[in-house]
């Protein structure tokens, strides 16, 4: 059996069925429902149960068709770079605000991918997120929370 | 039937409900026609707009996406050979030749006429199966809806995989662990929560849907290192030529069409198949059809090799409704998508919907056409326009799907938990996607979770915890023999057939 990287993620996905199934069991259900033929852990086990058995299958059995995915062609900096720019983004929007936190995730992610040309960076961040809030906050009525407006006076 | 078309039409044509046609229509031309994002990305995006709406309306809006989105694959595909969805790939076998010869607008119109002519037949055909359908269904049982979703499931994998079908089934398990994740619905006991209160209400499908499609089409773009915009600096987006079809090119497609309509239908109905598979089927029989100095064409610009997939992915489309508006089963991605979001108004598809909603049943139908419509003489039209967007760089393109994305979800649960889950999930995705493991079964699996767990439920109450339900009544024996063959099918092409046994 050769080891390549489907069957490394098989074996991943065996063992979080084998956790999953764990975790099945631990569920507490009451106690008049415990011999009940369906209570709320019947239908994970038998999740559980399914997903070791296909993953350990695909373990097992050969690859048909081995997926060869070399790295060196992969862009995993850029990629890395704008996954780590959204973990930003996501964990600033509430205390920062929409429009700043979007406005920049927007700058930093064009910049990352390889944009220069900074009159289109400047146009499609700052103000494209402010005609994106007024048609948002203005027109639809969406509350949109942005502490740093409210604080300018620009939001009520 | 005449009262429900009426209702239907009284709702699709309200000025609002037309706006959104359009828009949809217009909305999903462009994100389809961008190569890598497909229908189900488009609805994605547009779910957290719909929330704002009445269900008719978001409903219309959708399928205004969907067909929209179909419409505008096939747009990459003849200009710069490029498939925004893979149910336009055999579109590009005989488009892009055409548009090489200089006749982009001519191979554009084809594709429009044949779309147009292959959704109006299709739409027929779901106004006349959709209500008989949903009188039969009617008579379905909790056993029969469990087999039912396990033959959606295995179907979905089975066609979806492209000959990895264990990957998709394990999709299917990981699509069906996701959805179990919250307080189960009968007793409300937390399951596989962690004490996290974020998670005790589940996870909500449009954070999977946006972070397995949307998010994770454009990390994969990225990652990959592609850029759709390069193949249409190639080309004129401008001067496509003239978009007028001869007499002697309408007598072909006039053939064509009818016969095309009719399979695309019956196999977007099956479920799993869809607009994929009705595609190559329909230039496979069309090649057979045809005269053998026509045949010697197909692939060099045939107008009968254009025109047939192109009905036959559009009637497939019609026909996937057929499943999920009349037993409120979805039998492909897309309309799982579409049930999720149904879901998410609080309507249950199935059976009872012509009953209970009709004007939702019959505002989706009218509104298919109508798209129709629009797509003819809204987009055809304007695609010199619009397919200016083909050149649109990477550089702006992925950030703004991106942003689309998070904050749908944000808009959604002011919740920054919500945005670090998607993130997680879609990171995920994209390493499967690496590795060919198929993204439509999760989603299948994350929206039938619920229901089959309920119905499971049902049915082994009502047999006192025995399985035997599953071969009790001839309906689900039926269906679960069908599961069975198509199992024993997977397996033998998989691992025994000659030439592909390797074991």
């Amino acid at each position: 059996m050769k080891i390549n990287s489907v069957k490394i993620i098989s074996l991943l996905f065996f063992v979080l069925s084998a956790f999953y199934l764990y975790t099945a069991h631990q569920i507490q259900v009451f106690a008049f429902d415990e011999g009940a033929p369906f209570n709320a852990k019947t239908f994970p086990i038998y999740l559980g149960y399914a997903g070791m058995f296909f993953s350990g299958l695909k373990i097992v059995l050969p690859d048909q068709k081995p997926v060869e995915v070399d790295p060196t062609y992969l862009e995993f900096k850029k990629t890395i770079l704008l996954v780590l720019t959204m973990v930003v983004y996501g964990a600033t929007i509430l205390k920062v605000g929409f429009f700043l936190s979007t406005s920049l995730f927007l700058v930093f992610s064009y910049y990352f991918l390889g944009e220069r040309r900074w009159k289109f960076i400047l146009i499609f961040s700052f103000p494209f997120v402010a005609i994106f809030m007024y048609l948002l906050h203005g027109v639809l009525a969406v509350y949109l929370r942005d502490p740093l407006l409210k604080y300018i006076g620009i939001m009520g | 039937m005449i009262e429900g078309i009426l209702i239907g039409l009284k709702t699709a044509l309200s000025f609002q409900n037309l706006m959104m046609v359009m828009i949809g229509c217009f909305a999903g031309t462009i994100i389809g026609m961008l190569p890598g994002l497909g229908p189900m990305t488009a609805i994605a995006l547009m779910i957290p707009i719909t929330y704002g709406f009445d269900p008719a309306t978001g409903l219309i809006l959708m399928a205004g996406v969907y067909y929209g989105a179909v419409f505008g694959g096939s747009t990459s595909s003849i200009l710069i050979n490029a498939p925004g969805v893979p149910g336009t790939v055999a579109t590009s076998f005989d488009g892009y030749p055409m548009a090489q010869q200089g006749k982009a607008g001519k191979a554009l119109a084809i594709a429009a006429y044949s779309s147009f002519a292959g959704g109006t037949i299709s739409a027929i055909f779901l106004l006349i199966a959709a209500p008989s359908l949903s009188k039969v269904s009617l008579s379905f049982r909790s056993p029969d809806y469990f087999g039912l979703m396990i033959l959606g499931l295995t179907a979905v994998a089975a066609f979806s995989s492209k000959g990895n079908f264990l990957k998709a089934m394990m999709m299917c398990v990981l699509g069906l662990m996701l959805a179990s994740v919250g307080q189960d619905t009968l007793s409300d006991i937390p399951r596989f929560t962690f004490n996290n209160m974020n998670l005790s209400d589940g996870i909500s499908f449009v954070l999977v849907v946006m972070a397995t499609f949307a998010m994770s089409e454009a990390l994969t773009i990225i990652i990959k290192g592609n850029d759709p915009s390069k193949a249409a600096k190639q080309i004129s987006l401008t001067d496509l030529g003239s978009i007028k079809v001869s007499k002697e090119e309408t007598k072909q497609m006039a053939v064509t069409i009818p016969r095309s309509s009719i399979l695309g239908f019956i196999i977007g109905v099956l479920p799993g198949a869809g607009a994929t598979i009705a595609s190559f089927l329909a230039y496979g029989m069309e090649r057979n059809f045809v005269k053998s100095a026509e045949k010697e064409k197909f692939g060099k610009g045939s107008v009968q090799g254009l025109s047939a997939p192109e009905t036959a992915n559009n009637a497939a489309c019609s026909g996937s409704f057929v499943p999920l508006l009349t037993l409120g089963i979805p039998g492909s991605g897309t309309t799982a998508v579409m049930l999720g979001a149904l879901l998410g108004f609080g309507i249950q598809p199935g059976p009872r919907l012509y009953e209970t909603n009709p004007e939702i049943f019959w505002s989706v139908i009218m509104s298919m056409y109508i798209g129709m419509v629009v797509l003819l003489i809204l987009n055809l039209p304007l695609i010199p326009y619009i397919a200016r967007i083909l050149a649109v760089p990477r550089t702006f393109l992925i950030p703004m799907i991106l942003f689309f994305s998070v904050t749908g979800i944000y808009l959604m649960s002011f919740n920054n938990f919500d945005i670090f889950l998607m993130i997680g999930i879609a990171v995920i995705a994209t390493i499967l996607r690496l590795y060919d493991f198929p993204m439509p079964p999760l989603i299948l699996a994350f929206v039938l979770g619920g229901l089959m767990e309920e119905n499971l439920r049902r049915s082994l109450l009502i047999s006192d915890g025995s399985w035997s339900f599953l071969w009790n009544r001839p309906l689900t024996l039926c269906i679960m023999i069908t599961i069975v063959l198509i199992l024993i099918w997977q397996i033998y092409n998989s691992y025994f057939k000659k030439g592909n046994s390797r074991v």
